[in-house]
């Protein structure tokens, strides 16, 4: 940072301050683990609480949460001083920090939620595939099924009461994964704008509408490419979940909002002056018009009014797109919000995003796209639907 | 029990993967970690091993006696050595090898003395300009015993 | 200016020996000679800084003795001075505060009629219950049991938390090693029974290294007969760096 040139900086921040510390890759990191909980909670409806509507996009919302879930430390690292280093967390890990706590609950909801509990579902597939193919396939789905071609009624019953088992499990485990992110950056004292007891909570809930919404788009986008019909009462059922996850979440950061506003503590005039201006585009016409109050009004709509099928689904697909918008932004306005402001209440910095730089725009486009690519290549290896239902993907 | 042969199987996995997790940990943690607490203590080493560049007025009172003494009858008896004459542990080692530049009191006076609204009233402060003109500093006062009268 | 031989032998005599005197106690410094005498123990030292606002002229000496001392790049602080300018009421509520260049030049001359203004010098507080450290992942940044928070730059990861969890913004990251830096208080010369460089070189003695084991540390009558704070109280940092007549006005 040049001394002598200190631009984009208003009144007075402290000298080592000017600098943003986390950039648009730990915009990216929330919003993909965010993803990831909320698939899987979508997946969990059916499997616990029996909402047998959803059924067709059980498995579709599994692959996505695993192909989201590997990507997820990709930013990280990416970010890191020292990504060689960052095996550190797991050898000396420090107990009194919530980061490094995180290492340990990634790793076990990737191995002994998501992997154990696609595993338990897929392996029937995964015996009857490796019979099926040949060559380096063939090898591929022995290597997957651990070696054992038991797929006889009993040891079905058994995976099926694992997999119940591991979804249990699963469900407060998605929440530590998101709420612990949440705790992350809700435990900084120093930061006015992040420390609040409610900030893991709004993270989840958060994070299950982004899911949510992510799931039921790339259901119908599937479903439009390889043109087969939608199963409108799982679309509907899945609406009808994500606005009423919408709701909890609109109301609890609401709730933040006005407890804020109501306190007006020391950081208050700082803060709201900063979304009156340098926040004012992404937080108040992006975060809360665009991404939460016309998608919530949309989804209303459909709940309140008789409308036909393909006005539902035009609705959807519309509210789908600008919650995964509004959720982005709620990610950006924390992060990158959170450190435009000075510590000392009295001054504002300005962050430069650049494009092709290690921790610029490109990466961060790449970095999203890259799950896509992955859940293709998962649902190639690992068809989210029935073998009879799939033509040639 | 063989109806959950693929379970055994999966167990079995994990906790070899368990058992190699622990034995690289080994391989990987610093010697010294966690000896005076949740850090490696070669690092106390480390940041006490970093050169010295300010010798201290304690090392320059050894040779500089003549000068300690005009410091000590006057106003800048509080004043550091090295706060003017910067940093001079490679001459404090080695006096011949390196000899400091006296610094130019036109630039160094000014930083402590020129009049500014937020320096304490007690300071003596001046308007440069007003006071000295273009003239140094030093064709009135001696930087070690400054005031003149 | 003419000499005597007299007098010059007697000027040669006291060089040959103080210059030995002198390169054998940098020696002793530098920790070339080891003995029971230089032993640095931990347990006896328990480090804190005590300020006084009133003395400070904002002449930047500290900032630049600072980076001399340890190599501190430009643009980065590991001590840095604020000027605050406090108006009448009603604008004493919004006291207006710089520090061009961390104070590195000094301040240049600006008056606002009326104002009341001071000059606040800033470091890490080495805080006893370090917010920056609690939230480290992996132990690269700590509390020594003489009392300063330190980094490990061989085991930093450049995750950047404790920077964010600094309430005072004392902590960067070094462009090139990517790795978090910041004040150590001078810990390679305070072991070795040195003061800090920011002490060596303030020419008021507006700061004062100060050591709150040693019962003869002028810092306990310091505590005992002034009016003391310290930045950001509310936040029971437990921060170690003890100001005299702070005003309210300072963040």
């Amino acid at each position: 940072m040049d001394p002598l040139i200190v631009k984009g900086v208003e009144g007075f921040m402290y000298p080592n301050e000017v600098e943003l510390q986390w950039s648009i890759l730990i915009v990216l990191y929330p919003f993909i683990t965010g993803l990831v909980a909320g698939a899987f909670i979508l997946a969990s409806l059916e499997r616990v609480f029996n909402v047998a509507a959803v059924k067709p996009t059980y498995r579709l919302a599994l692959l996505t949460a695993l192909a989201f879930m590997l990507v997820a430390p990709l930013p990280l690292q990416l970010h890191l001083g020292h990504p060689e280093r960052s095996f550190e967390m797991f050898t000396t890990p420090h107990s009194s920090s919530a980061m490094a706590m995180f290492g340990f609950v990634y790793l076990w909801y990737l191995m002994v939620v998501l992997v154990l509990e696609i595993w338990l579902d897929y392996r029937k597939d995964i015996v009857l595939m490796a019979q099926s193919s040949k060559g380096l396939t063939r090898q591929l789905y022995r290597l997957l099924s651990l070696g054992s071609s038991n797929i006889s009624a009993k040891s079905l019953r058994i995976d099926e009461r694992m997999g119940y088992i591991i979804t249990v499990i699963g469900i407060p485990s998605a929440f530590l994964l998101h709420g612990y992110v949440g705790f992350i950056f809700g435990s900084v004292k120093a930061n006015p704008w992040w420390s609040s007891p409610l900030m893991p909570v709004v993270f989840l809930f958060s994070a299950m509408v982004s899911g949510i919404a992510l799931v039921m788009l790339m259901y119908m986008a599937l479903m439009k490419i390889r043109r087969q019909p939608l199963d409108m009462r799982c679309l509907d059922t899945i609406a009808r979940y994500l606005f009423y996850t919408f709701v909890i979440d609109f109301s609890l950061e609401m709730l933040d909002l006005i407890h804020r506003m109501y306190e007006a503590g020391e950081s208050f005039q700082s803060l709201d002056f900063m979304v009156h201006t340098r926040l004012w585009m992404s937080h108040v016409i992006v975060q809360i018009i665009a991404g939460t109050l016309i998608p919530l009004l949309l989804l209303a709509a459909t709940q309140l009014l008789r409308l036909g099928g393909p006005r539902r689904r035009q609705i959807y697909a519309v509210s789908g797109i600008l919650t995964l918008i509004g959720i982005f932004a709620m990610r950006w306005n924390v992060v990158i919000g959170g450190q435009l402001f000075s510590k000392s209440f009295l001054g504002y910095t300005t962050y430069k995003l650049d494009f092709v730089t290690r921790e610029g725009l490109l990466p961060a486009i790449i970095l999203m796209i890259l799950p896509f690519a992955i859940l293709w290549g998962l649902a190639k290896l690992l068809p989210p639907w029935a073998p009879s239902e799939v033509r040639s993907v | 029990m063989k109806e959950s042969g693929h379970l055994i199987r999966l167990a079995i996995l994990f906790a070899a993967g368990l058992a190699v997790f622990l034995l690289i940990r080994q391989a990987l943690v610093p010697p010294g970690f966690g000896k005076y607490g949740h850090f490696r203590a070669g690092a106390l080493d480390d940041v006490r091993a970093h050169p010295i560049r300010f010798a201290g007025r304690a090392a320059c009172e050894m040779c500089h006696e003549d000068k300690l003494k005009e410091l000590k009858s006057g106003k800048h008896a509080g004043v550091g050595c090295e706060a003017c004459h910067g940093a001079q542990a490679v001459h404090a080692d080695d006096p011949m090898k390196s000899k400091p530049v006296l610094p130019d009191t036109t630039s160094l006076c000014p930083r402590c003395h020129a009049a500014n609204s937020a320096k304490p009233k007690w300071f003596p402060q001046v308007v440069v300009r007003d006071h000295a003109g273009t003239e140094p500093c030093k064709s009135c006062h001696q930087p070690h015993n400054p005031k003149i009268g | 200016m003419s000499t005597t031989r007299r007098e010059l032998l007697s000027q040669i005599s006291k060089l040959l020996i103080v210059t030995p005197a002198a390169a054998a106690y940098l020696d002793r410094l530098s920790g070339a000679e080891t003995g029971p005498a230089s032993k640095y123990l931990m347990a006896d030292h328990y480090w804190a800084m005590a300020i006084d606002i009133e003395k400070c002229i904002g002449c930047g000496n500290c900032v630049r003795g600072c980076a001399a001392e340890n190599g501190v790049p430009r643009g980065y602080f590991r001590t840095w001075v604020e000027r605050y300018e406090v108006g009448a009421w009603p604008e004493s509520e919004h006291p207006e505060v710089d520090s061009p260049d961390g104070g590195f030049e000094g301040f240049p001359e600006k008056s606002r009629p009326g104002a009341k203004s001071f000059f606040v010098p800033k470091l890490c507080n080495h805080c006893a219950h370090s917010p920056c450290v609690q939230v480290c992942p992996v132990g690269a940044t700590f509390e020594t049991p003489d009392g300063l928070v330190l980094v490990d730059q061989t085991y930093c990861l450049g995750c950047r938390y404790c920077v964010q969890a600094c309430p005072y913004g004392c902590r960067y990251i070094l462009p090139d090693k990517q790795v978090v830096d910041k004040c150590t208080l001078c810990y390679h010369r305070i072991s070795k029974g040195l003061t800090t460089a920011c002490c060596e070189v303030c020419p008021t003695g507006a700061r004062k290294l100060a050591d709150l084991k040693d019962p003869k540390d002028p810092i306990h009558e310091f505590l005992r007969t002034n009016s003391v704070q310290v930045l950001k109280p509310h936040m029971a940092t437990g921060a170690k760096v003890y100001y005299k007549s702070l005003d309210q006005s300072v963040r």
